[in-house]
């Protein structure tokens, strides 16, 4: 399967291959008025399988977001059809309004206009809780 | 400006420097009675905890300040769907420390966020109750002389009891403490806070379910309430409860020194016989939390 090469835009390449749905909703890309293509179990050499995603216009992606739902992703950014930088990702420190709280005794429930805040406990462990009710964050 | 959300938010340093004040406002208390006149506390209680509001209020009357008392704030501005957020700014306005207690987790960590004044969590649902852990602490610290080297015994409901958790938190900062657990299965201590507060202390620690085998070896034994809801059959409980309540007979073999402490208020978890034992803290312990609170509200209002 090929998809067309992308002109101005962002590649998020090596996402753990079942993931890249759960990222694009993150991400929310089905917001977006550009092209977007997810391309699922590509296979690859030091992966086995991953997926791929490609979105062909210039936007401002959350890369916080993708480092919490797969730090081992990377992202290209593309100008003009070159690579002209790539973005490691690591576990930020802190999400903000990437997910929300499920605990429905938290003040983040009910309180309209708070954000979302998580903060990062255990790097190794990759383990976020609530800022506010110190829920676990379920992955 | 400080806020008081979590225990851990006093480094040890602090807590003993509040050890110190809290002494000697005991010792002294006329030399205190003064440093808040003309300074106003808030107390927001969105739900009702008699104790614990008249604990804070006592303590800025004692300290000279006075006090703004809102007992059912949820029957008010909540009501009409002001936000924890704007209720905060608002009271900034009129106060200078601000005491909330909420059902929702987290609200006073809002209200800290949006307040220009000192906020202190008085209990934000089953998450945190900090100065109940001021008030347990200085209890440890005068009837025990020291917060290191000491056996801590915690007793019955070890999974949803938010004041044994933060004691916990509290006490692995001090050396050579070593906890014993002693709960029904069904209300163990959560893992998280083992993993999160005692492995990393490297402090001793035993899990049981029998109350009078380690009696003998308790410095503190500090009771909670077995709550009937937190079991899933009225079975369980009837077996399991009278486990669970601390009786002349169970304190046959413990240590002539060893204090009884308890969050109150009490159902019949201590018998009332335990009431006249030399070792039975727990009235005290509301003695201690309020002085506790004073020094709280000095430091927070950076008072001399
Ligand atoms: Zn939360």
């Amino acid at each position: 399967m090929k998809i067309d090469s992308i002109q101005n835009g962002i590649v998020i390449d090596h996402i753990a291959a079942g993931r890249g749905m759960q990222l694009y909703h993150l991400l929310q890309l089905d917001k977006l008025e550009c092209s977007v293509a997810i391309i699922k179990n590509v296979t690859s050499r030091k992966m086995g399988k991953k997926d791929i995603i490609k979105v062909d216009g210039k936007v401002d992606i959350d890369i916080d977001a993708i480092g919490y739902v797969d730090p081992k992703a990377t992202v290209n950014i593309i100008r003009n059809g070159e690579l002209v930088e790539k973005r490691d990702i690591v576990l930020p420190e802190r999400l903000v309004n990437v997910i929300r709280c499920k605990n429905p005794r938290c003040i983040s429930s009910t309180e309209q206009e708070l954000d979302q805040v998580f903060e990062l406990k255990d790097r190794e462990k990759g383990i976020y809780r609530c800022l506010y009710c110190e829920a676990k964050a379920e992955n | 400006m400080r806020s008081l959300i979590d225990i851990l938010d006093l480094s040890v340093e602090e807590l003993d420097e509040m050890v110190k004040v809290a002494e000697d406002i005991m010792a002294d208390p006329a030399k205190y009675a003064h440093k808040c006149d003309g300074k106003k506390l808030a107390t927001m209680f969105y739900e009702p905890s008699t104790r614990t509001r008249l604990s804070f209020e006592a303590a800025m009357y004692e300290l000279g300040g006075n006090v703004l008392s809102v007992a059912s704030a949820a029957s008010s501005s909540a009501a009409k769907g002001e936000s924890v957020a704007d209720t905060a700014k608002m009271i900034s306005c009129y106060a200078d420390i601000l005491a909330m207690r909420h059902p929702k987790e987290g609200a006073p960590l809002v209200a800290s966020m949006n307040a220009t004044i000192p906020v202190v969590n008085a209990g934000d649902g089953g998450h945190n109750h900090p100065t109940q852990t001021l008030a347990d602490l200085l209890t440890i610290h005068c009837e025990k002389g020291r917060f290191d080297n000491l056996t801590i015994g915690l007793c019955g409901d070890l999974k949803f009891g938010r004041t044994v958790h933060s004691l916990i938190a509290a006490m692995c900062r001090y050396p050579n403490v070593k906890f014993v657990l002693i709960s029904p299965t069904e209300l163990k201590l959560p893992s998280y806070v083992k993993t999160e507060h005692i492995k990393p202390s490297g402090h001793a620690y035993e899990q049981t379910t029998d109350l009078e085998a380690v009696m003998p070896q308790l410095d503190v034994l500090y009771m909670t309430r077995v709550q009937k809801e937190r079991f899933f059959n009225e079975e369980d409980y009837l077996r399991l409860k009278d486990s669970y309540i601390l009786t002349p007979e169970k304190l046959k073999n413990a240590k002539k020194d060893m204090i009884i402490m308890h969050p109150l208020p009490r159902v019949n978890e201590i018998s009332v016989a335990v009431d006249n034992d030399p070792r039975a803290c727990y009235f005290k312990q509301a003695y201690y939390g309020k002085i506790m609170r004073e020094a709280l509200i000095l430091k927070l209002l950076e008072v001399q």
